[in-house]
């Protein structure tokens, strides 16, 4: 079941096959998004939710298809474009403090060779405040809980103020008190006009937090909105069954270095 | 020019080289840490001693702009082929690091060994990029080592914000647009450029210890990039000075295992001294809890004892203490001095007292015994007579604000689950 919603998508996945060292991960991924909407990625473990995010946003190379956001290439519309990476995907141990993490969302408003002005750090504050970790701005990163660096890296993603935001697994972690001020903070960046789009894993908030679903594993299974999507039918098909037949294909693919279209 | 001059003069720039390389190789080593590439750095510096030989067999000199764009070539080229090997096939980076660095060491030695074999006179002490020698650089060495460390310096400085960046998320620096690819070859280039200038003084074998092991001493010490950075180039350069020194002053021991030598006992002085990270602060940590267990412990026990006797002004001996608890003997005395010193207890011949200040304080050691083991026992659900031992500990690590919340949580509870009376502040 999958509704497009085309009259004019903020994101575009235009039948998106996706491969690790010629091994395809997703395929044929089609799909479109539009403005201003909460979109939860759902799937099993391995389904590729975070490849999904990572290769509209460009970080890991496209076998086949194509990712317009805003009708543009990602390279083009970046200043536009959030991404919060999956939290353990960072070494904590790293000799910094919260506020300057903080402050590397606004890099690319300040430029190459200058350091942050008054106003970056303002910024920086201002997005502390909003994820209520003020008190721990001069906190070696390390010495913040997991829940904490999650808000850390929230308040990076609010730093850069964009219009479309990918978040991997922000829930991951993080107790039922954070889990609700982040899940306010962003439904309040959606009634603002954004767009936001978070792997999620727990199938019991689904209807309470999201607009529109996609639901995947290692295909497309469905994406709409939550109303149509989030049915007994769609979800067995998505967590029931292992999809072994396509995996193996994939193996198959790799083995014999095939190109998986001629 | 008489002998002294001369030496003066050599000395002068010697110092000046190691002062520009132990600079260099710190900051850039800082990166090379927090990226966690120790093995590139060691890998690269190996991998240099082919790319010497060939810019000597190619110029037919030592001449430094030869040797150092060979062991730029070769040592870039080795950092490549493991990416390459990496990308390409199924072995793990620390086998590819390990393949390069071994294959780029031994066709090294292998040209080393045929120059030495040769009849160019001008070979000789090229063997001195195994394991450094300093007194063999010349003024024009130098000259080369310090435009290289100052480029070095002043592309960390400009870029500073960036390798930070790369260094700690690079899927986010990705996302929002930093030429990525550009800025991880700038840092891998200036890093190639450091190990350069730096193996002629401590050796290909050695170099990667000046670049890790300043960093690794900073980070002892501090939890900010900023002063790591400043931390591990004092310690860079007050190595660097000191091992160069004694290698010219004991003939024979070439300047790396000198240096690094230094460079080991500072980092092992930092593992032992260095605050919260320190081995010796965290003695010291676990010393004075101890301290605090054993004095507080008496104090509790001679007020229980107080209480029993419903007389806290009575005097208690020793042996009252030990047949309500047990303390080795020595523990027991010193304690006991410790207590009367600090004005807990007033001692009367071989028997002790509460004073005022000590009653307070063995009072709330019992009540936050007592709290402890109702809150165990009503929250967690543990039976009585498993309580005890957990509130043995707890009870000296309660803070006041804590304590406030336990009681309030509690509802000022009158007695504990061994119906002994919880003492409330008068
Ligand atoms: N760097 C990589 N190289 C090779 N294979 C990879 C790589 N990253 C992921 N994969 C494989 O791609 C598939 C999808 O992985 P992905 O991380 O996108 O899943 P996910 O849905 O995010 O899972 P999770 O819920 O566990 O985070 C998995 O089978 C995984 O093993
Ligand atoms: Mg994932």
């Amino acid at each position: 079941m999958i509704q497009q919603h085309t009259e004019a998508p903020i994101l575009e996945v235009h039948d998106l096959t996706v491969s690790y060292n010629k091994k395809p991960v997703l395929w044929g991924i089609d799909f479109t998004i539009p403005k201003g909407v909460m979109v939860g990625i759902i799937g099993p473990n391995g389904a590729g939710k975070s490849t999904l995010i990572k290769t509209i946003m460009g970080l890991i190379p496209i076998s086949s298809g194509f990712v317009k956001i805003f009708e543009e290439a990602i390279d083009k519309v970046r200043l536009r474009v959030s991404y919060v990476p999956q939290r353990e995907s960072v070494d904590w141990d790293f000799p910094t403090n919260a506020i300057d993490i903080v402050l590397m969302g606004r890099y690319h408003k300040i430029g190459l060779f200058k350091s942050p002005r008054k106003a970056d750090i303002d910024a920086a504050m201002e997005a502390l405040e909003q994820v209520k970790m003020t008190e721990f701005a001069q906190r070696q990163i390390s010495q913040l809980s997991g829940g904490q660096q999650q808000r850390v890296f929230l308040a990076r993603a609010i730093a850069q103020d964009a219009d479309i935001y990918f978040m991997d697994e922000p829930f991951a972690g993080v107790d039922a008190a954070t889990e609700q001020t982040i899940i306010e903070l962003l439904q309040k960046m959606v009634q603002k006009g954004k767009t936001v789009i978070v792997v999620h894993h727990d199938l019991q908030s689904v209807k309470k937090y999201f607009d529109w679903l996609l639901l995947l594993n290692m295909h497309l299974v469905a994406s709409g909105p939550t109303k149509n999507v989030f049915t007994d039918e769609l979800l067995q098909k998505t967590y029931g069954g292992k999809l072994s037949l396509l995996s193996k294909v994939g193996d198959l693919l790799k083995q014999h270095e095939f190109p998986h279209r001629e | 020019m008489t002998y002294i001059d001369f030496l003066l003069q050599n000395i002068h720039h010697v110092y000046i080289g190691i002062i520009l390389i132990c600079t260099a190789s710190a900051i850039v080593g800082c990166f090379t840490f927090l990226r966690k590439r120790a093995l590139l750095g060691d890998t690269i510096a190996h991998a240099s001693l082919p790319g010497v030989c060939i810019g000597f067999i190619i110029s037919g000199t030592k001449h430094p702009v030869y040797i150092t764009l060979g062991a730029f070539s070769t040592g870039l080229l080795s950092a490549y082929l493991v990416d390459y090997i990496v990308n390409k096939s199924k072995l793990k980076s620390d086998v590819a690091l390990g393949i390069v660095l071994s294959i780029g060491f031994s066709v090294g030695i292998l040209l080393l060994t045929s120059i030495q074999h040769s009849n160019n006179a001008a070979q000789s002490g090229l063997d001195g990029f195994i394991f450094g020698k300093v007194a063999s650089l010349l003024q024009s060495d130098v000259m080369i080592m310090a435009g290289i460390a100052i480029a070095v310096i002043v592309i960390t400085i400009l870029f500073m914000k960036e390798f930070v960046l790369i260094s700690f998320d690079p899927s986010f620096a990705k996302s929002i647009g930093l030429p990525y690819e550009k800025i991880e070859f700038l840092l891998t280039a200036i890093t190639v450029l450091t190990i350069v200038i730096g193996i002629q003084t401590i050796g290909v074998v050695l170099m990667a210890a000046l670049l890790i092991t300043p960093s690794a001493i900073a980070r002892f010490w501090t939890d900010r990039l900023s002063k790591m950075i400043f931390i591990a180039i004092v310690a860079s350069i007050f190595c660097g000075i000191m091992g160069a020194y004694l290698s010219s002053q004991i003939p024979n021991l070439p300047t790396g295992p000198s240096i690094v030598m230094f460079l080991s006992i500072v980092a092992l002085l930092s593992f032992v001294f260095s605050p919260n990270k320190g081995i010796v602060y965290k003695y010291l940590l676990k010393a004075k809890n101890n301290q605090k267990i054993l004095e507080e412990n008496i104090l509790k026990t001679i007020y229980q004892l107080g209480e029993a006797n419903k007389r806290f002004d009575a005097y208690f001996t020793k042996k009252d203490i030990l047949e309500k608890k047990i303390f080795q003997n020595f523990q027991l005395n010193k304690g006991l001095k410790q207590l009367k010193n600090k004005g807990y207890l007033i001692q009367s011949d071989e028997s002790w007292k509460l004073s005022k200040e000590g009653k307070i304080k063995g009072q709330r050691i019992t009540r936050l015994h007592r709290l402890w083991e109702i809150y165990l026992t009503q929250f967690l659900h543990l039976s009585p007579d498993h309580v005890h031992d957990d509130a043995e500990t707890i009870e000296h690590l309660i803070t006041p604000e804590i304590e406030d919340k336990l009681t309030e949580l509690l509802g000022y509870p009158k007695v504990d689950p061994h119906q002994m009376e919880i003492p409330y502040k008068d």
